[in-house]
């Protein structure tokens, strides 16, 4: 077996954000990792969209991320550390649109490990040096300087090491131009180690530690250091130096350093000044809990600087540091906003603030203003018994505020991000949809979504209404060349056309000179300001001044089909006859002398646009009846002569020549693609050699049910082409790479592009008798998300066989559920408290729930109708309970009437996983399923994690051992258990009587009941222990899973065993087996091996495409959805591996991470070939394609075209 | 063993057993090694971003949150050392 990896949607979730100049323009960008993904993101200033520039593959794990510039520069760097054990200083370079690597110097071993940096980086504001550390005791630091011809230059390391000391930040400090310094917040563990007693342990402190890189002498040294709160956690830099100009101070210089409660800052030999955190006044706070710091930002302004600090609830403080020269008067803190907690803020100088959650949708916020003059209350060091620090191991008194909706802060934008994907299902359930959607569970705690994939362009549509009758096609038509937008639509019916005029209000207008009571054909904007319309009688060119000009068709003979653009008209009468005219200099139309005859019914017709300068586009496209398409020259000097001829395999229905940019074939010029629809519903797209008319490099595909019709349309400022059949489907250039994706919108019957003042890039078009104005508003995310908004994290979901419902079970740790709320509020009331119900009714999607204490759970049953969009019904659980497991059961002993099923536990601690009691829940169904009735709750011992209904009755991991439970009148009956699992069983499959277990630790185990015995058998088992998240059958014998680490692993039992175990009536041999390794009898051998990087929480075997072969689409925890899909032949599995092999070495990963290390991370890399690195090949330079491809003894478009038919005909992406 | 190691072993253990924490030895006691151990897997979720969001999901706290306690919980993983049989 040879699977095909390809990643569908790549990771969404950021872990770091970073700003800067990164094209060198003074615009600013965004840098984000998605931890295994680089993304350049631009924030348009003026409309506060962000838009995707580029996205990159790091086949590595990026750990952090720093911008920073050299000293008078004007363009940021970007320096990566991984686990590639090297760090990489990249550049974006804008023309080529890539990131390029300045440098890469290798510092260690590969691996997120201890002690070898690159999980912290820090750099010198004045970007002098740089310094990258470890978890433990490695610093290293590096100096960045220019050569004479102004590049980048990096020195080798300069050691900071510290033995024994565990690092929880590091952070440049800002020293103007002294030598530069970082600081870092350490502890050493030598000494607790050492003692038995545990006294040094308690007494340990965290040190916050300067070390000093000397320029001078070229050397590392640490400048000081000083005991710090123990609970530090992070520092943030404090802007210092002098201008060289004013002398003025630019800020105190210093840390902040934010501990549990409070924030220090300090600074050598200087006072410290201590100010709390700020808590929110809720009734139902824990009062022992502390509140961290997660994410900071300093901004600097002219002669000002403020930070913006977000606690681990997501409140935003705003933190000032009054100063007088370099000495600090006092530090300020209040409240701000509230955002979702963010692994990362950015602020932007054009007044945004980037928040990249660390989990769910990224938010791009506007300032509306700075909290400067607003009543929150402020909290300033000041006000405390020498600036808070008179006892500095007892904390300051409580301070508190309300928090309430934004009022700094609006919304400006969105990205939408599946992180984290919890569970999902793949299915067919929405009406007039030929592939199926992919339904997932999203998001973490509040703002946990249900989401609804569909693969697509999402549509938004500004106009829709109806017309008197039914036309059969749309244009819209400028009146001279040089206005900005269309003047009229034109609507061509059976019997007659009707214009209409676009202004204020769209109205039909008579004077245009148009005829009327005819149908059209083709419309056009031809020379500077005449207008030309083609009919089946005749041509008439309407000149500005209203003049019409008209070439009548020869008697007994229409005009079937014409082509037109703005110099140039080709007609094909039914007499299968071409003729051609061409715009002469004075703007008058003339007939080319000769017409000519093609032999047979002209079907379609298609010449490109004029190109730039130039007098007329040389190649003219006919479609035949007779299953051809024929290039036809219009050049001067072999007018109409045939110049190639492709046969198709069905007669055409509509041809489109167009010039896009595809810079898999040519980088920097529009390549002529002719497109041809067959009426099929056939799309091929062939490439036309402008050089000599050949038609090379045929690509199929594919759209609908209906004959296609092609129309060349805008969008995004790009030239595209709009396919209609039974779907419509768009064919456009996203990041210089060509994309094919259907449109989530009715179907079209025609459809053409519209601008007018308020709609610039929209399109326009005709379902039935609507008539639709309509733009596609974002052309990189190819999956359409529609999401439900759920209260808790969702846990596991899944769908009834005889309705479409999903039924999910959602619960939160360290929440109160609705009853435990209620419970404490009449406590605290009884005790007299104030309550605020303000707080309390504050909306948790925005605010998050009050935290609460470990082993708190919140819990529910939700139904959800898919097709809707909406929450059925919702079912909380009382007492503590958490539900983790859900099953839909046909209980035989009931007439297989079905039941769901819903495994829960009382006061669950997470580690250890523990609780007092768990329990099954059994359900009736109610209203065909969109109601549950609680028949009877069944005692089990430990938490029951994973439930599948088997053979009538209900199969049961509980803790460390599996089940059989059949129903009763006041419980479930247990009827068999094995509780032979080491660790937890956490999910189950199952086939015939065979079961498939994943345990937590040990890997995938093969189970068997024989029922004459009522025995559960393991009788197989995996060689190597594996921390099992997710788990499939691929078939009877074979199981693909996934494991905590990111690793996906398909293990496949023998044949024979398997024959044997089945044939084995009683279970007698295999109780009776010796067993191998301390495990079951039999080993399953595993067949392949792939590190995708992202932890897999779902596997489905199905078909992504109408007719098309199934494959294994899988979830990955930060928002990853990818396909493994078998290859079909050996030559394609010798073919792609050998593509594989040269990408490696063509193509190294920008973070320096080696891909085969990387896919071969924990085991290697076993039959299957990573296709995110193959389709690379597109962006690879010229040369280098088509020596890979003269090794591969194939051409380039070869090459591609397999690239593309190995995606398409798998997912249809 | 490296080829480093099979000629100066003695000589250079020390040194490099300085050099990269973590490492084993012949007396290493079952303390150090299974605080070793707890060590390197704290340092692993930390510096792999999946795992780390993971748990956060698990636990429901945040991520910041979960990474803290992982780097506190770095000090003394196991627990203080046994008493030495000679005290």
């Amino acid at each position: 077996m040879h699977l095909y990896n390809l990643t569908l949607q790549p990771p969404t979730a950021i872990i770091q954000a970073i700003v800067g100049n990164f094209s060198g323009i003074r615009q600013q960008e965004i840098i984000v990792s998605h931890g295994t993904r680089l993304e350049l993101l631009r924030p348009d200033p003026q409309t506060g969209k962000i838009a995707t520039i580029i996205a990159t593959d790091a086949f590595g794990s990026i750990r952090s991320l720093a911008a920073f510039r050299l000293t008078g520069g004007t363009k940021d760097y970007a320096i990566v550390g991984s686990d590639s054990g090297r760090i990489v200083i990249l550049d974006y370079d804008p023309k080529t649109s890539s990131f390029v690597k300045l440098h890469q110097e290798t510092f260690g071993k590969s691996g997120a490990r201890r002690i070898v940096p690159g999980q912290f980086l820090a750099t010198d504001p004045k970007g002098r040096s740089v310094m990258i550390a470890a978890a433990e005791k490695a610093k290293l630091v590096y100096i960045l300087n220019r050569d004479a011809a102004a590049n980048l230059t990096i020195s080798s390391p300069l050691e900071a090491h510290k033995n024994s000391a565990i690092i929880h930040h590091i952070i440049g400090v800002d020293v103007g131009f002294e030598n530069p310094m970082y600081a870092a917040l350490e502890v050493d563990y030598s000494e607790a180690d050492q003692d038995p007693t545990g006294e040094v342990f308690n007494k340990t402190e965290k040190m916050l530690t300067y070390y000093e890189l000397d320029l001078g002498l070229n050397h590392v040294v640490r400048k000081w250091s000083e005991p710090t709160d123990p609970r530090a956690n992070m520092l943030v830099q404090v802007p210092g130096g002098q201008l060289a100009s004013s002398e003025r101070y630019d800020g105190p210089s210093g840390v902040l350093v934010c501990c549990e409660d409070h924030i220090i800052y300090r600074h050598i030999d200087v006072p410290q000044h201590r100010i709390p955190i700020p808590r929110r006044q809720n009734a139902l706070e824990d009062p022992n809990r502390g509140v961290i710091i997660t994410a900071a930002v300093m901004h600097k302004m002219k002669g000002a600087f403020f930070f913006l600090l977000q606690s681990e609830d997501g409140d935003l403080f705003k933190v000032t540091i009054e100063h007088e020269e370099e000495e600090v008067k006092s530090v300020k803190i209040k409240y701000f906003d509230t955002v979702p907690v963010a692994s990362s803020l950015c602020i932007l100088k054009s007044g945004f603030l980037f928040v990249a959650s660390e989990f769910g949708n990224h938010y791009l916020y506007q300032f509306q203003k700075l909290g400067d003059d607003d009543n929150e209350p402020e909290f300033s060091s000041t006000s405390y018994p020498s600036f808070g620090m008179a006892d500095p191991s007892s904390p300051l008194p409580r301070a508190y505020f309300k928090p309430r909706p934004l009022e700094n802060l609006a919304i400006a934008d969105e990205i939408e991000s599946l992180d984290p994907i919890i569970d999902s299902k793949v299915l067919n359930i929405l009406p007039n949809s030929d592939t199926p959607q992919i339904f997932t569970a999203c998001g973490r705690g509040s703002r946990s979504t249900f989401r609804t994939l569909r693969h697509g362009l999402e549509v938004e549509e500004s106009v829709s209404s109806e017309l008197p009758g039914i036309p059969n096609a749309v244009w819209t038509i400028k009146t001279s060349e040089d206005e900005a937008h269309d003047s009229y639509i034109i609507l061509s019916f059976v019997n007659g056309t009707l214009v209409l005029s676009i202004g204020e209000t769209i109205e039909e207008v008579q004077d245009t000179g148009f005829l009327s009571s005819s149908p059209t054909i083709a419309v056009q904007q031809i020379g500077a300001d005449a207008l030309l319309q083609v009919h089946p009688h005749g041509i008439r060119h309407v000149s500005a001044d209203k003049r019409v000009n008209e070439w009548r068709v020869p008697q007994g003979k229409t005009i079937v089909t014409a082509t037109t653009n703005k110099r140039q008209v080709v007609v094909a009468l039914s007499s299968a006859e071409l003729v051609y005219f061409e715009l002469d200099l004075d703007g008058q139309l003339n007939e080319y002398q000769e017409r000519k005859a093609m032999g047979s019914t002209v079907l379609a017709l298609s010449i490109g646009a004029v190109p730039e300068g130039r007098q007329r586009t040389p190649y003219l496209a006919v479609g035949c009846e007779d299953q051809t398409v024929r290039i036809i020259s219009l050049d001067p000097d072999t007018t109409l002569e045939t110049l190639s001829l492709q046969a198709l395999t069905a007669p055409p229905s509509s041809i489109c020549i167009a010039d896009m940019l595809d810079a898999s074939i040519n980088k920097s010029q529009p390549t002529m693609f002719v497109n041809i629809g067959l009426q099929t519903g056939v799309l091929l797209r062939t490439v036309l050699d402008p050089i000599n008319g050949q038609l090379t490099d045929t690509r199929t595909r594919f759209l609908g049910t209906r004959p296609i019709k092609l129309i060349r349309v805008t969008v995004h400022g790009n030239p595209a082409i709009l396919a209609l059949s039974s779907r419509s489907w768009i064919n456009y250039t996203h990041q210089n790479l060509m994309h094919f994706t259907p449109l989530i919108y009715d179907n079209l019957d025609y459809a053409w592009s519209f601008s007018a003042e308020l709609n610039p890039e929209g399109l326009i078009g005709i379902a039935g008798n609507v008539l639709r104005i309509f733009t596609i508003p974002k052309i990189g995310t190819k999956l359409k998300q529609d999401s439900i908004p759920l209260d808790y994290t969702p846990r596991k979901m899944i769908t009834h066989p005889e309705n479409h419902y999903f039924y999910m079970v959602e619960g939160d740790h360290r929440v109160y559920s609705e009853e435990a709320i209620n419970k404490k509020l009449k406590e605290l009331k009884s005790q007299g408290k104030k309550i605020d119900q303000e707080i309390l009714d504050l909306p948790p999607t925005e605010f998050g729930r009050p935290k609460a204490p470990a082993g708190t759970w919140a819990s529910n049953i939700r139904i959800i109708d898919p097709i809707e969009g909406k929450t059925v019904g919702v079912f909380p659980l009382d007492n503590n309970e958490a539900a983790f497991s859900i099953a839909v059961v046909p209980f035989s002993a009931r007439g297989s009437e079905l039941h769901l099923v819903v495994g829960t536990s009382q006061d669950t601690t997470v580690s250890p996983r523990t609780c007092t009691t768990g329990f099954l829940r059994t359900y009736k169904f109610l209203n065909d399923g969109a109601g549950l009735e609680l028949m009877h709750k069944t005692e089990t011992d430990d938490v029951p994690m994973a439930l599948l209904a088997f053979q009538g009755k209900l199969l049961a991991g509980v803790g460390k051992s599996l089940r059989i439970y059949d129903i009763g009148k006041k419980k479930l009956l247990r009827k068999v258990e094995n509780k032979m699992f080491t660790t937890g069983i956490i999910t189950l499959a199952t086939q015939g009587s065979r079961i498939i277990v994943g345990d937590m630790q040990e890997s995938v185990q093969y189970v068997v009941y024989k029922s004459p015995e009522n025995r559960l058998l393991t009788f197989a088992d995996d060689a190597q222990p594996r921390w099992v998240t997710a788990l499939t059958m691929v078939d009877y014998n074979t199981v693909i899973a996934g494991d905590r680490f990111g690793n996906v692993f398909v293990n496949r039992l023998d044949s024979k065993v398997s024959d044997q175990v089945d044939d084995d009536p009683t279970g007698a041999g295999i109780l009776h087996e010796k067993s191998i390794l301390m495990g079951a009898p039999h080993k399953t051998k595993m067949l392949a091996h792939f590190h995708v990087g992202d932890i897999i929480t779902s596997f489905h075997k199905a078909s992504l495409v109408a007719g098309g072969k199934e494959v294994i689409v899988y979830t990955g925890l930060h928002g990853t959805i990818g396909i493994l899909l078998p290859f079909v032949s050996k030559e394609d599995v010798d073919f792609i591996s050998t593509l594989e092999q040269h990408m490696r070495t063509e193509q190294p990963s920008v973070v320096g991470r080696d891909q085969l290390a990387w896919r071969g991370y924990y085991v290697p890399v076993k039959s299957v070939v990573d296709g995110d690195l193959c389709e690379t090949y597109a962006q690879l330079p010229a040369a280098k394609q088509s020596a890979i491809a003269n090794e591969l003894d194939r051409t380039v478009g070869e090459v591609l075209k397999k690239l593309e038919q190995m995606r398409v005909t798998a997912s249809g992406f | 063993m490296s080829s480093e190691l099979r000629y100066t072993a003695n000589t250079q253990l020390e040194h490099l057993h300085a050099r990269y924490t973590g490492t084993g030895h012949a007396d290493l006691s079952k303390y150090e090694w299974i605080t070793h151990q707890h060590r390197d897997t704290l340092a692993s979720i930390l510096g792999h971003p999946t795992l780390a969001s993971y748990l956060a999901i698990a636990d429901g706290e945040a991520i910041g949150r979960v990474r803290f306690e992982m780097t506190e919980r770095m000090l003394q993983p196991c627990g203080p050392p046994p008493r030495k049989e000679d005290d």
